[in-house]
């Protein structure tokens, strides 16, 4: 399989993705490297892992990273609650080293993410969101996972990976990743798809809508993130909001500026960036659009 | 931009292979071994006499960061296909007198043109040193502004503006760094889980519970630790300021050091991402060709224009509830001061603690009454006195609390 092949398995599947993404995800499946994905919010990174795992036919596994994560929701976990359960079950009648190697037996073991994907017979995918998220101790952990496949648990020993995971990290900038981190994986910045792409985007995954509103959308959205916002609209609202027009039963965004205002509300979500896209701009966009 | 030429005798892929690298080296972006290694594996998997195809495999391995992504598709072309290489050699041969670490470079050449063009600000304008003079003169005959006046010399509470003489500016120096690396300290000591906490420690009672039967005796707790704080600088080098500049510029390389979760900026009527600029290894320099960029410019202050492109640019990357944005400036304003107060208010929605450092505040009978500074008290988390050592040092507190 060459990389023009995976673009265009990925486009069959309703992902169109770019020439520089395409030859990432192509690179970190041959070497077999984790792939680091970096962008703004909503413009395709999380639902890459998801096609990919489509296309392969395989488990997506999801570690969505957050604050103070650590290595018991990431990784493993006993369950105490059985553990101190069988411990007063057994009483006296076991000893000491029975009770133990029961407990700490993979009966008791909750396997979180990583452990999970590391133990799968066939290679899932393994979807690690937003990393950025998570503080560096754990970035320090994942390195060490990421190069070994390989996760020690004191009680029971090294647990080897059956099959390697294919790893895709996602990041949106919240704080600087390590230089370590960044040098074991392949790395691609995801854009705000341009015009064209946008459109065949579009098509892909709501081929029902009438072609030319179809174009009006994306050349409002297109025009739209060139407005000074505080956040602006992802490809994922740019699909809300053309499934809602629909649902509306509109056919030309000129037709009815108050019911188009209304539909805002799934571009732009905050109050700030409401309030400066009143009736006039969105009219304009819309003179732009067409 | 620096170019590589191939080897006299590159014979093998691998050979220009490495002279890409070294190319890539070059212009920071900090490839090593490992990529070379990567990269010559990868051409075996795609067609390597594409140059797209090779464009964008190669981009994928050694383009690690977003700003380098962007740049790499020229720095391959003026590799592989060499373009305008006279000029580009030239480029070269000057950037060779400067030591290259890691990846510093877009900022660093950044930095030259700047100070080039603000030293050629400085020949156009012959009187402005004769002005800044003038204001020296003017800030001692008002500056019975001293906060505590003592016959013993002591560097830690004279004003920070008398800092003028090459030792007394290398002392301040250490002394800033110093109470930088205290407060960093300081926010980033860990505490282990602790007698009262939160959640139980489920682990450790069914460890210590092996021993009594199963009995869970002893109820361990645990707390998260606490966390290290973000810091944002924003420092102030406008006319007024410039007497303050070179001492604040040693603290915030002081605050920046190795620690990764600071950033630093200047502004005075734009303003400037200098935190790479300040994690170059050497005071001096760093802190030389930062002050000559801010004495070059020391015209007016548009505080509330760059707290705006602040908010714009890099507010949503840098900025969340667990960062503290320290401002350091006399809230001398040009702007209108409803715009420092709605930004200021606008970078408070994301959940951060604003800290003010004003050198005025330090002198006797200070009232904040510049109409900037008026406007921002109310969204102030701190607002404190910067006018001598001993006042930063102070800040200890504060920033441990917050």
């Amino acid at each position: 399989m060459s990389w023009t092949d995976l673009k265009s398995e990925l486009s069959d599947q309703g992902y169109v993705a770019s020439d520089a993404l395409a030859m990432a995800l192509y690179l970190s499946i041959t070497l077999g490297r984790p792939l680091l994905l970096e962008g703004a919010a909503g413009v395709g990174k999380t639902q890459i892992a998801k096609t990919l795992a489509e296309i392969r036919q395989t488990e997506l596994i999801r570690l969505q990273c957050y604050e103070g994560l650590d290595a018991a929701s990431a990784i493993y976990e006993w369950n105490y609650q059985r553990q101190l359960l069988s411990i007063r079950a057994a009483g006296e009648l076991s000893s000491r080293e029975e009770i133990e190697d029961k407990i700490f037996s993979e009966t008791y073991l909750l396997r979180r993410p990583l452990l999970e994907a590391i133990q799968q017979t066939e290679s899932p995918v393994l979807l690690i969101d937003e990393i950025d998220r998570a503080d560096e101790e754990f970035e320090a952990y994942l390195l060490e996972i990421l190069s070994d496949f390989q996760i020690s648990i004191p009680e029971l020993g090294t647990i080897k990976a059956v099959t390697r995971p294919l790893v895709v990290l996602t990041a949106n900038g919240t704080r600087d990743l390590s230089d370590a981190l960044r040098r074991r994986c392949i790395y691609s910045y995801v854009e705000y798809p341009d015009r064209h792409t946008e459109l065949s985007i579009l098509n892909k995954r709501q081929p029902n809508l009438n072609a030319h509103l179809a174009d009006q959308i994306v050349g409002f959205v297109q025009a739209l993130r060139k407005e000074e916002l505080e956040k602006k609209p992802g490809i994922a609202e740019t699909l809300d909001w053309a499934a809602a027009l629909s649902g509306l039963g509109i056919n030309d965004l000129s037709d009815d500026p108050a019911t188009l205002q209304a539909s805002l509300v799934c571009l732009l979500k905050t109050q700030s960036d409401q309030s400066s896209v009143p009736t006039e701009v969105a009219q304009r966009l819309v003179g732009k659009a067409a | 931009m620096p170019v590589t030429r191939f080897p006299t005798r590159a014979e093998s892929v691998a050979d220009r292979m490495v002279g890409f690298m070294a190319h890539l080296r070059l212009n920071g972006i900090n490839v090593g071994v490992k990529e070379s290694e990567t990269s010559l594996q990868a051409l075996a998997s795609i067609d390597a006499v594409d140059p797209d195809e090779t464009r964008l495999a190669l981009k994928a391995i050694c383009a690690t960061d977003a700003d380098r992504f962007g740049r790499f598709d020229e720095l391959f072309k003026a590799y592989w296909f060499a373009r305008d290489r006279q000029r580009l050699r030239q480029q070269q041969q000057k950037s060779k007198e400067k030591p290259h670490d890691k990846n510093r470079w877009s900022n660093r050449s950044l930095l030259e043109q700047s100070i080039q063009a603000s030293s050629a600000g400085a020949l156009d304008s012959p009187d402005e040193s004769d002005g800044r003079d003038g204001e020296d003169n003017e800030a001692e005959q008002n500056g019975d502004g001293k906060l505590i006046a003592s016959t013993v010399f002591n560097v830690n509470k004279a004003d920070l503006r008398e800092f003028m003489k090459p030792d007394d500016l290398a002392h301040a120096e250490r002394v800033a760094l110093q109470l930088a690396r205290a407060i960093r300290d300081r926010r980033s000591r860990r505490r282990r889980a602790a007698k009262k906490g939160a959640q139980l420690d489920l682990r450790r009672i069914a460890r210590k519970s092996v021993p009594t039967g199963g009995e869970p005796l002893h109820l361990l707790k645990r707390r998260r630790p606490d966390r290290p704080v973000h810091l944002v600088a924003l420092l102030d080098v406008s006319g007024s300021m410039t007497v303050y500049a070179r001492v604040f510029l040693s603290f915030l390389k002081g605050l920046i050091g190795a620690d990764q979760r600071t950033d630093a900026f200047l502004f005075h009527t734009q303003l400037v991402h200098i935190s790479d600029a300040l994690r170059d290894g050497d005071t001096f320099r760093a802190v030389n060709r930062l002050s000559m960029m801010a004495q070059g410019f020391g015209g007016g202050t548009k505080i509330g224009t760059n707290l705006a492109l602040f908010n714009r640019q890099y507010a949503s990357q840098m900025v969340n509830g667990r960062t503290v944005v320290i401002i350091l400036s006399d809230g001398y304003d040009t702007d209108p001061p409803e715009k420092i107060s709605n930004e200021l208010a606008r970078l408070k929605k994301r959940g951060c603690k604003i800290v003010w450092l004003n050198p005025l505040k330090g002198w006797k009978d200070y009232e904040p009454v510049a109409k900037g500074m008026a406007a921002a008290l109310p969204h102030l988390d701190v607002f404190a006195p910067a006018n001598t050592l001993a006042d930063l040092a102070a800040l200890e507190p504060h920033l441990a609390k917050i």
